[in-house]
C-alpha cells in the first residue's frame, strides 16, 4: 500500500517521549524519531527527513521550526503547518490538545488524520496528567503550609487543631483571601518575628 | 464596574508593556474591558493563539501579520494590525569570542555608528558569522540584514538562526551563534550572564522601527468595532503614560512580577531609561529613545511602514515587491485607527504614508490638530523609501 510516514516527535521528557512514540506505532506502522534538545534542532529534524514533525505547544522551541515552513529552510520539501491546510478542521483540537503539527507539503488528509487523532489524544492525556500533577503539588505545598500556621496558632493562643483551623477561615473569609493564603502570610509573619 | 473579559496574548518582553500597564495601571477598566493576559511561550504560539481564536487580540511582531498576508509561513489567517505597540527596542549584541576579537583590533564598542560596528565585525570575522533571532519575520531579521546589505557585511558569509530569546545567552556560551538581535530584556540578560556584550541598538540601524503591533482577526475587527475600539483607547493610554518619565520605575516593578517578566526591575529598567550596562566591564552607554510607546506618533500604523517590511521580505524571497505592497498596505490599518481614535487626543497624520527615512531631524507636519511632531526617522546610510516608487 503506501510508504511508511517518518515521524519525529520533538519533547524534551523521556517518559512523554516514549508515549507518544509508542501511541503513534500503535497506530499504524511509521518510523517514529524523538528529538529531545534544541541545539540545532531544524538541522537534526531535517536529517530525518520527516513527513510530520510534532511538537508541545507549550515549548519554546517551536519558534526555531517556523524556519522549515520557508521554502529555503533546511528541509528540501517544503513543510506547511497543518492547520492551515486541507485537515483545516483538526486545528482547534490539536491546539486545545496542546500539539502543533508541521506537515510536508503534499501529505494528503486521509493519511495525516490518523496520525494527527492519535497525537491529539495523546498530547491531551499528557497535558491532563502535568496539569494533575502540578495542581497536587500545589495542593500539599498548601496543606503544609496550614499545618505549620495551624501549630503556630495552637501554640501562640493554647486552642486545638479544629479551632486553630477555624480561626484561619474565619480570617480567610472575612478578608475575602484563600486559606493558604492567610497561612502563607501568618508563617511568614512569626518567621520574621522569631 | 462590569467589563467585559478580552483574552489577550503577548510573549513576555518590555514592548508587552502597553498591554500590562493597561490592565494594571486601570486604563482598561473604564473603557470596561478586563484584559485577561496570557503569557506564550513562543511567537508561533502566539500567532496560532490569534489565529484559531484563543485570544482575541496580541502583541505581535510587526513582519508577522504582514508575512501571514503575503503567504509566507505556515498560517495565513488575515490579520490586522491596528497599532503599533511600540517603536525600537531590539539589541545586537556579539559573544565572548566575538567581543574579544573587537577589542583586541580596538573598537570602542560606541553603541552608536553601525557602519563602523559592521567594519569592526568584518575584520575580525574568521569564519561564517551566525545571528541568533527570536523569529524568522521579525524586525530584528530585518534591520540585520537591511544593516548587512548596506555595509562591509554584504559579503561577509552570515547565517541568520531562530534561537528563543531566554535560550539565546546559553547558545552564545555553547557556540551555536556568534552574535545576536533580541528584544530587551534579553540582550541585557546575556550581558548580565557574562555571555556577551551590545554592540548597537537596533535604532542604529533604522531611528524609527515599528517593532511590536497591537493585532488581531481581521473578522473580528469587523464584527466587534466597540470592543476594538474601547482596546485601542485602553492601549494608546498606556502607552502615554509609559511616556512619561516619572511612570518607568513604577513600570518597571510591575513588569518585573513572576507572572509577566519575572526579571528583575533594575534589568527592565535600562530599556525603559536607554541606560545599558554594554559589557562584562560594566562599561555604560546611554541611547535616545531606546523604546518608544508614545511621542511622534509612534502608535500610529503607517501604510508605508507595512510596505516597507513587504518590500523588504518581498526580496528575501524572491517576491514580486509591488504585490507585497499590494496587500501589505491594507494590513496597517491606519483606517481603523483613525475611526477609533477620533475625539482622542491621539495625533492623527493628514496623510497615511510617508517617506519612510526621509525625517532626518524631528519634524512638525499637518495633523486634525496641526501640532504633530514626528521624531527621526533615517536609516544608517542615509537611504529612504518610497513606497510608491518601488516596483
Amino acid at each position: 500500500m503506501t510508504a511508511k510516514l517518518t515521524i519525529v516527535v520533538v519533547e524534551e521528557d523521556r517518559d512523554r517521549a516514549i508515549a507518544i512514540v509508542d501511541a503513534l506505532k500503535d497506530s499504524g506502522d511509521h518510523d517514529v524519531f524523538v528529538i529531545g534538545t534544541a541545539s540545532g534542532l531544524a538541522r537534526r529534524i531535517a536529517a530525518h527527513a520527516p513527513d510530520v514533525v510534532l511538537i508541545d505547544i507549550d515549548n519554546p522551541t517551536r519558534d526555531m521550526l517556523e524556519e522549515l515552513t520557508l521554502a529555503s529552510g533546511p528541509l528540501e520539501r517544503p513543510v506547511a503547518m497543518f492547520v492551515s491546510g486541507a485537515a483545516g478542521g483538526l486545528a482547534q483540537a490539536a491546539i486545545e490538545a496542546g500539539v502543533s503539527a508541521y506537515v510536508v507539503d503534499g501529505l494528503t488528509p486521509e493519511r495525516l488524520r490518523p496520525v494527527m487523532d492519535t497525537a491529539i489524544a495523546r498530547f491531551r492525556m499528557v497535558r491532563q496528567m502535568r496539569t494533575e500533577l502540578a495542581e497536587t503539588r500545589r495542593a500539599l505545598e498548601e496543606r503544609k503550609v496550614i499545618d505549620r500556621a495551624k501549630g503556630l496558632l495552637m501554640k501562640a493562643k493554647r486552642i486545638d487543631e479544629d479551632a486553630a483551623y477555624a480561626l484561619l477561615r474565619k480570617t480567610a473569609m472575612d478578608q475575602g483571601r484563600r486559606v493558604a493564603e492567610v497561612a502563607e502570610a501568618l508563617v511568614t509573619a512569626s518567621g520574621l518575628l522569631s | 464596574m462590569k467589563t467585559v473579559t478580552l483574552p489577550t496574548g503577548y510573549m513576555p518582553l518590555v514592548d508587552a508593556a502597553p498591554l500590562i500597564i493597561a490592565q494594571e495601571m486601570g486604563f482598561a477598566e473604564p473603557e470596561g474591558l478586563t484584559l485577561d493576559l496570557i503569557a506564550a511561550p513562543s511567537w508561533s504560539s502566539v500567532r496560532d493563539m490569534l489565529a484559531f481564536g484563543r485570544v482575541d487580540a496580541a502583541h505581535l511582531l510587526s513582519p508577522v501579520p504582514v508575512a501571514m498576508a503575503m503567504g509566507l509561513g505556515g498560517v495565513t489567517t488575515p490579520l490586522s494590525a491596528v497599532s503599533v505597540l511600540s517603536v525600537n527596542g531590539d539589541m545586537i549584541g556579539v559573544g565572548r569570542a566575538l567581543e574579544e576579537r573587537l577589542r583586541g583590533i580596538g573598537y570602542d564598542f560606541d553603541f552608536s555608528d553601525a557602519r563602523r560596528a559592521a567594519q569592526a565585525l568584518r575584520r575580525v570575522a574568521g569564519g561564517p558569522l551566525v545571528f541568533g533571532v527570536p523569529f524568522p519575520f521579525s524586525m530584528h531579521v530585518e534591520l540585520l540584514r537591511y544593516w548587512f546589505g548596506a555595509t562591509d557585511l554584504r559579503d561577509a558569509s552570515i547565517e541568520i538562526r531562530t534561537i528563543p530569546p531566554p535560550l539565546m545567552a546559553g547558545a552564545l556560551a555553547d557556540g551555536d551563534v556568534d552574535a545576536f538581535c533580541v528584544g530587551e530584556p534579553w540582550g541585557s540578560v546575556a550581558v548580565d550572564q557574562g555571555a556577551g556584550a551590545l554592540l548597537l541598538p537596533g535604532s542604529a540601524i533604522w531611528a524609527f522601527a515599528p517593532e511590536k503591533v497591537l493585532a488581531v482577526r481581521t473578522d473580528w475587527a469587523e464584527t466587534e468595532p466597540h470592543l476594538l475600539g474601547r482596546l485601542m483607547r485602553a492601549v494608546w493610554k498606556a502607552g502615554r503614560w509609559l511616556a512619561q518619565p516619572e511612570s518607568r520605575t513604577t513600570a518597571a516593578e510591575i513588569l518585573s512580577r513572576p507572572a509577566y517578566l519575572g526579571v528583575s526591575p533594575e534589568l527592565i529598567d535600562r530599556a525603559l531609561t536607554g541606560r545599558f550596562t554594554i559589557s562584562g566591564r560594566a562599561e555604560q552607554r546611554e541611547v535616545q529613545d531606546f523604546v518608544c510607546f508614545h511621542h511622534g506618533a509612534a502608535t500610529f500604523p503607517w501604510r508605508s511602514q507595512a510596505k516597507w517590511i513587504a518590500h523588504r521580505l518581498s526580496l528575501a524571497n524572491g517576491l514580486s515587491s509591488a504585490d507585497a505592497q499590494r496587500v501589505a498596505g491594507a494590513v496597517f490599518r491606519s483606517d481603523l485607527y483613525r475611526r477609533h481614535m477620533a475625539g482622542t487626543d491621539a495625533e492623527l497624520p493628514g496623510a497615511s504614508e510617508k517617506l519612510e527615512g526621509a525625517i532626518r531631524h524631528s519634524l512638525a507636519v499637518a495633523s486634525q490638530k496641526g501640532r504633530l511632531s514626528l521624531m527621526r526617522d533615517a536609516f544608517f546610510d542615509g537611504q529612504f523609501f518610497d513606497p510608491d516608487a518601488q516596483k
